[in-house]
């Protein structure tokens, strides 16, 4: 067997190289199909019914207009919207029309009869104690964690509530804080939705998807086949973000009206139904009280937390409060919200970005109060061991980080006290920072790979490329494995008659498919060099494959690749190659740290908020390609930039419709809006000696707290929840 | 306040005499126009109403295409020309996803009608065929998930078809008619200015 | 969308021909960039569509033998934009320019621009343009003046103030050859019942060109409270035209509100604070307080009031040359 681990950094030739996204091209010249894309022969478009009402009984459903629609060729009624049947958000699909144009199927819908009973409506999920009024709120969970422990005889509650008043009373400073951070969507670009047809009693669903080899069992099990008879394919994905993981209902739907009119159905949501019921984040409001010593150390935290994940309740678990910066007292208790509104969905670091931005918050505002650099703060409480992360030498790691950080956002110059910039007319300048952690542990990934006398080299992976350069970075694996040219290789995704390979949710996929492909590699590699080792007459341990040849190391002695894959004989090599989380290797890990500083500034007028640099140093262990890696980085700092100043999800207090879910009135950032990005990669030695880390979520964690900080330290008032639109800002200086 | 009323009101300072002097070149500098733009063989303004056949000229050839009034040029370029570079994100066309050249100009074709595009020269994304915009994309991976980006390319080129030259501060404000949810926008910044530095 | 019939006419007349005089029938297509979404989502359901794209005479501008400029109803923004005519009201330009989409720029026209329906989010997601829920609903983008009736939204144009700043007239067209000319001072009003329309024009009436008068020694601008780059609709918006003597003494001014009332709001106020006085920061705040000094906010839209009153400030300063002070 061979020994799986990766060359070192002088050694490579492809690894750890700015490459060009293999499917860059494609998708420039929109020859990319993406599931929307795909037109089978003879398709039906099918277009839904969204329920208009937040909370509601069905009385009547009466699709017979609609059956009877010119061009209309079937309808389908939800089971969840049968007479009788109580909605608990707006846009649940409650009727499916499929018809021979996309017009004819809006007209359909257009025709069909609904009536309903309005139930009361719950969606104010910032007002705790409006919603503890309308019995919404459940427990939550919580944790204490005391240095002290009580005494015999004492009661456990009492204990706690004293040691915690003590522990403040003692603090040199203490901070009582409200911090929020509201619900906003997935907006994947390409709705949620598919592409399917039957073929010979087989399902084959062009589905958009960022689970490949998990989805044709979900379709099977909800249509009584077995998941061979299922294929589900998707070569591209417009946007997934943690929200594309299963068909869903509408996507079995499809696959039953398919059936029934023995026609291809293409059925995506419409743009509002996508932002209403397809994927959102939990809110999170939270009421703190923290002490500090004289540096700025924390030295007792105690806070209640809640926010809702829609018509269940749920929230911001309270596992990760509080964030990153944790000191050895505290005490976190959540509160569940359930509200009319659709359930959430894992959003790109679930819990962590609304953790980070109700807590490293209350650090910066500790600063705020002590007149001191927020730098020194998160500093003081690293040093002092407050520092709770998944990195195993997290508090070495955020210290350089943010050393570099730093000087990327020229700190020292640009620092000034909250509030005590100096003011160009009416605006204002200002820092601010914070730290996340993320796990990003490889996924389960298999692959097949196929090595032919003719010497080409292709692989089979049923994983998919969600925008994070899936292809490219398996072709880079294989051919500096085999010390072949990028475009010698060939790369197969996106079918999940592939081998199987994990979803790409939790930052996993390039970790995943980087284990199975270097395995498959290195024990391709074995069978050639034993082969190659015959015909050059050598020891096959001497041999190493770069630059198009097996050759003896350190030696002119070498084979041709093409020449040595014709040893082969007749037939191709053919190897599979599997990785299970779990497997002990040095190919990949897990934990990252990651710093973020940003420089914004602050119209004290209107209100506006405009970043003028935003600098991001991110670890993510041994980097495949630096392009793509950076880019993923860039991404999550322009996501993090519309939720810390644009988006969210704005629900109509009566109606608990959900106003804003059209992207003329959903606002994200648009290209002008995102100033002067920096991204520093921070891999020395110590860190690529880890293996590949997944860095998708990591980086979206910290901008909304990143830039709060910045504001607060422009206006010296905190603005307390995001996003930091024009009214909140304007609201909080008045308040001040 | 009523409506107002159907008569030959004088408010102001003009009058129609006036009116027709002033705009009396019109007529003859747009007659040229009027030919080119002639969707329709009839002098008369026809009313059409239902599925009609209709030509469409789509990246320099004519297309046969069926239409209804209320069909979209983009639902024609997707579904009958197969044509799926363009995308439907918004229905409003605030996302950009759609943009489309008529005669030569960046639209969105989710609000377009296809009866009204009929005479006009359509160019779709596929009619670059790998140009230095979409190059530059590629190379400074201006892309992501990647279903923004023939939007993106479209509102790029016609761009910098107006400023070969553009400026760095140019660019970042005359790019805010579309939108990338991935977060692609400072890779696109810097593939336009790769682009007009090259002065393509 | 609803099936319609469509229609494509060459001339002005005909434009009339086609149009009905039933509220609803008909409804006038010009760049397609309002029109067409509000037929996606079924809020507007017409039985006709008259495209009026392919009328020539609807296309140009011209300068009219007194001074004035005239633009056809579908003279594109970008069109606007690029004219050298149009350079002396700045106030225009600049409105155009915060429409920051060169798509929208490059499809839409003057006329739909102004004629464009409310961007109210009750209206179009199907609870009518009166909808009784923004009292009390999710208001923050509502009205805070001219709220006291069933119209709460706010006129969604962006250029319609700077063009009533700069005391246009619309041409407007209507049955039997009639024509007359329309201060756009007096085009727009609060619907008091369902149905009825944010302007007067009776169904069977258009737009075909609007007029501007010359510049004449004013100066005019416009400033627009955005929250973030893009085709956004501004938070509050201010349109000012000034004319000042040799002392920078205000003879003349007009001062209009947009984003902020059903209708462009003329601010009888700013104007009477401004004229006999000397144009600086102080006066400009002053008018800038007086143009909401009888605002009513709605239960989440009271920082409305702020930004209209910086619009108000800043587009002042503006059209009299100072800088801002802000973004």
């Amino acid at each position: 067997m061979a020994e799986y681990t990766w060359p070192s950094r002088e050694a490579t030739a492809v690894i750890g190289k700015e490459v060009d996204r293999l499917d860059g091209m494609a998708k420039a010249t929109g020859a990319a199909k993406y599931t929307y894309d795909v037109n089978l022969k003879n398709q039906l478009i099918a277009v839904a019914l969204g329920c208009p009402h937040a909370h509601c009984k069905i009385t009547k459903l009466d699709v017979s207009a609609a059956e009877k629609t010119p061009g209309v060729v079937a309808v389908h009624i939800f089971e969840h919207a049968a007479v009788g049947r109580e909605v608990e958000w707006e846009g649940e699909l409650l009727a499916v029309v499929a018809a021979e144009s996309e017009a004819a199927a809006k007209a359909g819908v257009a025709a069909i009869k609904l009536e309903y009973d309005e139930l009361p409506v719950f969606v104010d999920d910032e007002d705790l104690a409006a919603a503890e009024k309308a019995g919404r709120t459940g427990k939550g969970g919580g944790k204490t964690e005391l240095e002290r422990e009580p005494g015999d005889d004492d009661d456990e509650d009492e204990f706690v509530e004293k040691e915690i008043a003590r522990l403040l009373k003692e603090s040199k400073y203490v901070v009582e804080g409200y911090y929020g951070i509201d619900a906003i969507t997935h907006c994947c670009l390409e709705p949620h939705g598919s592409t399917v047809e039957w073929k010979d009693g087989k399902l084959l669903a062009y589905l958009s998807t960022q689970n490949v080899s998990g989805t044709d069992e979900g379709f099977a099990n909800d249509l009584g086949i077995t998941s061979s008879d299922v294929e589900v394919k998707c070569d591209y994905i417009g946007g997934g973000f943690g929200s594309k993981f299963a068909p869903d209902y509408w996507g079995v739907a499809a696959a039953k009206i398919s059936k029934e009119t023995g026609r291809p159905i293409k059925f995506l949501l419409s743009r509002d139904q996508e932002l209403k019921i397809a994927g959102n984040r939990p809110s999170g409001y939270i009421n703190v009280k923290i002490g500090a010593d004289e540096n700025g150390v924390l030295t007792v935290w105690d806070s209640v937390h809640w926010g809702t994940a829609g018509y269940k309740g749920g929230g911001v678990s309270q596992t990760v409060m509080p964030y990153v910066i944790r000191p050895k007292n505290y005490r976190r208790i959540a509160t569940t919200v359930a509200t009319n509104t659709a359930q959430s969905r894992a959003w790109r670091a679930p819990n962590h970005p609304q953790a980070c931005a109700m807590s490293q918050t209350a650090i910066d505002d500790m600063a705020a109060k002590m007149g001191a650099n927020s730098y020194d703060v998160f500093a003081a409480n690293l040093r002092a061991g407050n520092v709770d992360s998944q990195h195993p030498d997290a508090a070495n790691v955020y210290l350089a980080e943010m050393e570099r950080c730093a000087e990327l956002i020229d700190w020292k110059a640009n620092w000034h006290p909250h509030g005590k910039g100096k003011a160009k007319g009416s605006i204002v300048d200002g820092l601010g920072m914070a730290l996340h952690t993320w796990g990003g542990t490889a996924n389960n990934s298999d692959c097949r790979l196929k090595v032919s006398p003719d010497g080409s080299v292709e692989a089979f992976c049923g994983s998919q490329d969600l925008g994070t350069g899936t292809r490219t970075v398996i072709a880079q694996v294989l051919a500096e494995t085999f010390g072949l040219g990028i475009d010698q290789v060939r790369v197969n995704i996106g079918s999940s008659k592939y081998p199987a390979s994990g979803a790409s949710g939790g930052s996993t996929t390039v970790g995943g498919v980087c284990e199975s492909h270097r395995r498959a590699g290195l024990d391709a590699l074995d069978k050639l060099f034993e082969l190659a080792a015959k015909e050059l007459g050598v020891d096959a341990a001497s041999l190493e494959a770069v630059g198009g040849k097996i050759r003896v190391k350190g030696s002119d002695k070498s084979i041709a690749w093409k020449k040595a894959c014709t040893l082969l004989g007749m037939k191709p090599l053919e190897i599979n190659a599997s990785y299970k989380r779990g497997d002990v290797s040095t190919l990949s890990s897990s934990g990252v740290c990651g710093v973020q500083m940003a420089h914004v500034e602050v119209d004290k007028e209107t209100g506006v908020i405009k970043v003028k640099k935003f600098v991001a140093v991110q670890d993510q262990g041994l980097v495949i390609n630096p392009k793509t890696c950076k880019s993923q980085i860039y991404g999550a700092m322009i996501m993090g930039i519309a939720a810390a100043l644009y988006e969210r999800r704005i629900t109509d207090p009566k109606s608990g419709a959900f106003v804003n879910a059209e992207l003329a009135d959903y606002k994200l950032a648009r290209l002008g809006d995102i100033g002067e990005l920096v991204v520093d990669l921070y891999e020395p030695e110590s860190e690529r000696q880890r293996g590949v880390i997944g860095n998708g979520e990591p980086p979206a964690i910290s901008p909304k707290a990143a830039i709060a900080n910045a504001v607060a330290n422009a206006l010296g008032v905190r603005v307390p929840v995001v996003p930091l639109t024009p009214k909140r800002v304007l609201d909080a200086l008045a308040k001040a | 306040m009523t409506d107002l009323k159907n008569k030959a009101a004088k408010k102001s300072g003009f009058n129609r005499r006036d009116f027709f002097r002033g705009s009396g070149a019109i007529a003859a500098a747009t007659a040229l126009q009027t030919q080119t733009a002639d969707a329709f063989q009839d002098q008369s303004p026809q009313i059409i109403s239902g599925e009609t056949t209709i030509t469409l000229n789509v990246n320099g050839k004519d297309h046969q295409v069926k239409a209804e009034p209320r069909t979209t040029l983009l639902e024609v370029l997707r579904y009958q020309l197969d044509l799926t570079g363009a995308k439907p994100v918004s229905s409003d066309g605030s996302s950009g996803a759609s943009t489309i050249f008529v005669d030569g100009k960046p639209m969105t074709a989710s609000t377009i009608l296809a009866l009204q595009a009929a005479g006009k020269k359509i160019e779709t994304v596929e009619s670059l065929g790998g140009d230095a915009v979409q190059q530059a994309f590629v190379k400074y991976d201006a892309e992501q998930c990647g279903f923004c980006t023939p939007g993106f390319v479209m509102a790029v080129r016609s761009f910098l078809n107006k400023k070969p030259n553009a400026s760095e501060a140019e660019i970042r404000s005359g790019l805010n008619g579309n939108i990338c949810r991935c977060g692609t926008y400072a890779n696109i910044v810097e593939a336009a200015i790769s682009v007009a530095k090259g002065g393509n | 969308m609803k099936a319609f019939e469509y229609a494509s006419p060459r001339t002005e007349a005909e434009v009339v021909q086609l149009l009905s005089a039933e509220p609803g029938k008909t409804e006038i297509l010009a760049g397609g960039t309002d029109l067409v979404g509000l037929m996606k989502k079924m809020i507007v359901t017409p039985d006709r569509v008259v495209n009026i794209m392919d009328v020539p005479t609807l296309k140009s501008i011209d300068e009219l033998p007194d001074g004035s400029v005239s633009i056809g109803a579908t003279v594109t923004l970008d069109d606007i934009l690029a004219h050298p005519y149009l350079d002396v009201y700045p106030a225009i330009k600049q409105a155009i320019r915060g429409i920051s989409s060169m798509q929208l720029q490059a499809q839409g026209t003057l006329g739909g621009e102004v004629c464009q329906r409310p961007r109210c989010w009750f209206y179009r997601n199907g609870d009518g343009l009166l909808s009784q829920g923004v009292a009390e609903g999710a208001n923050e983008f509502h009205a805070i003046l001219g709220n006291s009736g069933p119209a709460k939204f706010v006129n969604s144009s962006r250029i319609a103030p700077a063009l009533i700043a700069l005391d246009a007239q619309l041409r407007v067209l209507g049955p039997d050859d009639a024509e007359q000319f329309v201060p756009l001072a007096e085009f727009f009003r609060s619907p008091q019942r369902e149905g009825q329309r944010e302007h007067v024009l009776a169904p069977n009436q258009f737009v075909s060109h609007i007029v501007l008068p010359p510049i004449e020694g004013r100066t005019c601008a416009t400033y627009e409270v955005r929250h973030g780059e893009g085709p956004d609709y501004p938070l509050a918006a201010a349109a000012a035209a000034l004319r000042l003597n040799g002392f920078g003494i205000v003879q003349d001014a007009n001062v209009v509100l947009g984003q902020v009332a059903p209708m462009p709001w003329i601010s009888q106020e700013a104007i009477a604070v401004l004229r006999g006085r000397k144009v600086d920061v102080a006066l400009a705040e002053a008018a800038g307080e007086a143009a909401v000094s009888r605002a009513t906010p709605l239960s989440q839209n009271e920082y409305k009031v702020q930004l209209a009153k910086v619009a108000v400030k800043r587009a002042i300063l503006l059209a009299a040359g100072y800088e801002t002070g802000g973004f």
